[in-house]
């Protein structure tokens, strides 16, 4: 039996999502990325005497648009609690945030790893505030504190643990990723720390209660996170396994060697006193209110692949490919409007070939594609008129791709990449191959059928790709069996 | 319950506030006075009662979404104790 079946390894997500409103939680700052440190405090992100919280409505809605995108149940009735702890970038010495009667409770995300559909539960999602930073570098041997990033608000959704491996754990982080991103409530910008996830992890024997867990804090990109994960499970089994128990820990991920490592704990430091804020009220979100942020909801991934299914005959992993993110959604249709529906598994292939190769190859962003999808519509069009043959409309994307042309029309007019429809034209060539071929035409008629195939490619050559493959072929064939 | 020198330290210490011996045996008797109200308090019956999470009876006010705050990082920063570069400078925390 090997040493992985021995083991269950148990994860649960919890996600901070940074809130896309215009200014912050409780005050009226700005919560642009980038601005100059501290320019984006105000009295109340600096937490100065007298000053009180005033909810920002929409905060309220980025949660009632998520609660409702996984089936969470919203509540009627939500309060404001104060967890505290000292830390220089938290200068009132308490985080706004939900303990009892968070905004969204329940629901849950469908994953997929590899072919295995899988539903993870959530246990509740919380409306908070974001801390500001702290700058390690030696300012005159002391701590510099950014202030601009304190209030900025944050949906901290929380999952059961319900992930049995780093796959999963990575496919239900990207799946959340996808959504707050497809209904509009966070950029997801990982880098800029708009979406960052902490990992629960523990191990145990199948069947067994579950074992300790230690949590990996601050993961802000997929890969670290697998890696992370699956540094920390064997971590976890070496010990144990060894004889030694696991001790309840937060630790770091450190991407340069790999490894997870403990921080610094005080015996303290998880005893945050929560207790209800008395200076803001329950937020109350009437039912009226719930149906009116349901209205404005875009149409959800699951909904999306059901009908690209319907609609369009696409394979159940054509569809659940496509809605992966709201920005290939949006260019698939866009791109499918203009070809028309018979065309979509066409369409499907090529953002799913050409264009996610290289946008992977070059990481960027279905956004930032330098070819439209009127463009590609362009391309797809002249293949299924017979302008063009399918090797001849790689040349053609490639060259939308570098800007050599506005349109697939504009290219193969200038680059000469008609397809030659002309028999006799093609017919000349196929002679010409014929007499330059003597050898590979008499070993097709003593039966070697790779010579057939020989042949063709080079007729292909002498139209330089621009002749219907099918009537080379076509022609070929009449004229040796002639 | 009630509770007893040990439990105020660390409430204290949690706190950051520091207690003396005497105040902290008079700051013993104080909490466990309090207690002693809330002990009356829950002896009152109140089933079918919705818990109320603040004293007053009304909702939170929504304030829109805009930015209404200039920037005010001059005078802030001239009363606080150090700065630099824009950033509040704070004795060195370790990680």
């Amino acid at each position: 039996m090997n040493r992985e079946a021995q083991w269950e390894v148990v994860i649960g997500l919890e996600t901070h999502a940074q809130l896309k409103t215009q200014s912050k939680i409780f005050s009226g700052a700005s919560t642009a990325f980038g601005a100059e440190p501290n320019r984006q405090a105000c009295a109340v992100d600096i937490a100065l005497p007298g000053v009180l919280p005033v909810f920002n409505r929409e905060a309220a809605v980025c949660a009632i648009k998520f609660g409702l995108s996984v089936g969470a149940t919203i509540a009627p009735r939500s309060i404001f609690a104060r967890k505290n702890y000292f830390y220089p970038d938290l200068p009132k010495g308490y985080q706004i945030s939900q303990f009892e009667l968070p905004v969204v409770s329940g629901g849950g995300l469908q994953i997929r790893v590899g072919e295995t559909e899988k539903f993870v539960n959530l246990t509740r999602a919380h409306l908070e505030e974001d801390a500001g930073k702290s700058l390690h570098e030696d300012f005159q041997g002391k701590t510099g504190i950014d202030l601009n990033r304190a209030g900025t608000p944050l949906l901290e959704i929380v999952s059961e643990p319900e992930m049995r491996s780093s796959a999963e754990a990575v496919a239900y982080a990207k799946a959340l990723h996808a959504l707050v991103q497809w209904i509009g409530i966070c950029d997801g910008n990982m880098q800029e720390g708009s979406f960052r996830c902490d990992a629960n992890v523990s191990v145990r024997r199948p069947g067994a209660e579950l074992g300790t867990r230690r949590e990996i804090k601050n993961l802000n990109s997929f890969r670290f996170m697998q890696q992370a994960i699956d540094f920390e499970v064997q971590w976890q089994i070496n010990e144990i396994e060894e004889g030694r128990k696991i001790q309840q820990a937060t630790v770091l991920f450190d991407p340069d060697s790999g490894e997870t490592r403990a921080m610094r704990s005080k015996e303290d430091a998880h005893d945050y006193r929560y207790f209800p804020d008395p200076d803001l009220l329950p937020l109350e979100i009437t039912p009226a209110w719930i149906d009116q942020v349901k209205a404005d909801l875009p149409e959800l991934p699951q909904a999306m692949q059901q009908r690209f299914q319907s609609d369009y005959g696409l394979s159940a992993y054509d569809a659940a490919a496509l809605t992966a993110q709201r920005g290939l959604a949006d260019f698939f249709q866009r791109a499918v409007a203009l070809t028309g529906a018979a065309q979509a598994k066409l369409v499907a292939n090529w953002l799913q070939g050409e264009i996610s190769a290289r946008l992977n190859r070059e990481e960027r962003d279905i956004a930032d594609a330098p070819v439209t999808p009127e463009q590609l519509a362009g391309v797809i069009a002249r293949i299924v008129d017979h302008t063009i043959s399918n090797n001849i409309a790689k040349k053609v994307f490639e060259a939308l791709w570098a800007g050599e042309g506005s349109s697939a029309d504009a290219i193969i007019e200038a680059q000469g990449l008609k397809q030659i429809t002309d028999t006799s034209a093609i017919e000349a060539l196929v002679d010409e191959v014929l007499a330059a071929n003597q050898k590979s035409v008499e070993e097709f008629r003593a039966g070697k059928e790779k010579a057939f195939n020989a042949l063709v490619g080079q007729a292909m050559k002498a139209t330089k790709g621009k002749a219907n493959p099918q009537q080379v072929t076509d022609l070929l064939k009449k004229k040796l069996g002639g | 319950m009630s509770l007893n020198s040990q439990d105020v330290s660390r409430i204290a210490r949690l706190a950051r506030v520091e207690l003396s011996a005497a105040e902290n045996a008079a700051t013993c008797d104080q909490l466990n006075a309090i207690l002693g109200f809330i002990a009356q308090l829950q002896a009152v019956d109140t089933d079918g009662i919705e818990p109320m999470a603040h004293a007053v009876d009304v909702v939170q006010r929504l304030r829109p979404d805009v930015v209404s705050e200039t920037d005010r990082r001059d005078a802030f920063q001239a009363v606080a104790p150090d700065v630099e570069a824009g950033l509040y400078l704070v004795p060195r925390v370790i990680e």
